[in-house]
């Protein structure tokens, strides 16, 4: 009963991506789209709870959102892959439910 | 496999009609099925035929319209977020007595009775929003 955590803010912004990675499960993945991309990135502020959860569930990020904030993937935590929307698709259909942390 | 869309937040909001655009877009590509895409909140707002964007910049509205045509999919605007921001049916507008609709094609007017259902249906829901 894998799930997939869906999560579109700024963790500069809001707290639903510290959330989220706070209840992931081995076996579930989490994308982070819009722009909660910048999770993604090195030595931020909130890098460490990211690493972390890296090693608990699968995490992705959506390169087109990724592209259009001027990241790549060299900037992204190790680890952490990325996704086009085909590849998002794929990934909700892969696990038993979708959680979107709006 | 069978999804179902919600979509909360308004076109030219912050990013997420688009996204669930692109999301609709991927899956129909891939040969899974669209049950519904439920409107709700400001995401009502995707569905009236009234905006005129500029030229060089992607027309949301009309686009859900374009996809809804290809596809044959089921968009569903909440009757009560709809008639709180003034998307109106030609059935809502004579009801309430407003001399004119906007209500794009392809769109229709329903309850949340058809988010539940549409939860039922689907193998997966994907909700997208603020």
């Amino acid at each position: 009963m894998s799930t997939l955590h869906t999560v579109n803010k700024s963790p500069f912004e809001r707290a639903a991506l510290i959330s989220a990675l706070g209840h992931v499960r081995p076996g579930d993945a989490l994308l982070m789209i819009e722009d909660a991309v910048v999770g993604a990135r090195k030595r931020t502020a909130f890098a460490a709870v990211v690493e972390a959860a890296a090693k608990i569930c699968a995490l992705f990020v959506l390169a087109p959102d990724l592209a259009a904030r001027g990241m790549a993937e060299k900037d992204l935590i190790e680890g952490i892959k990325t996704v086009d929307y085909g590849g998002f698709v794929d990934l909700a259909a892969k696990h038993r439910r979708v959680q979107s942390w709006l | 496999m069978k999804f179902g869309i919600v979509v909360n937040e308004g076109p030219y909001t912050h990013q997420a009609s688009d996204s669930a655009l692109q999301f609709a877009r991927a899956a129909l590509a891939k040969g899974h099925e669209i049950v519904r895409v439920f409107f709700y909140n400001d995401g009502v707002n995707n569905g009236t035929r009234l905006t005129v964007p500029p030229q060089d910049d992607r027309n949301l509205q009309k686009s859900w319209s374009e996809l809804a045509a290809k596809h044959g999919l089921d968009l569903v605007v909440c009757i009560a977020a709809a008639q709180r921001r003034g998307v109106l049916d030609a059935g809502e507008a004579k009801r309430h007595g407003k001399d004119a609709d906007n209500i794009a094609p392809g769109f229709r007017i329903s309850g949340l009775g058809q988010l539940v259902e549409a939860a039922i249906l689907a193998d997966r829901m994907v909700t997208f929003g603020d």
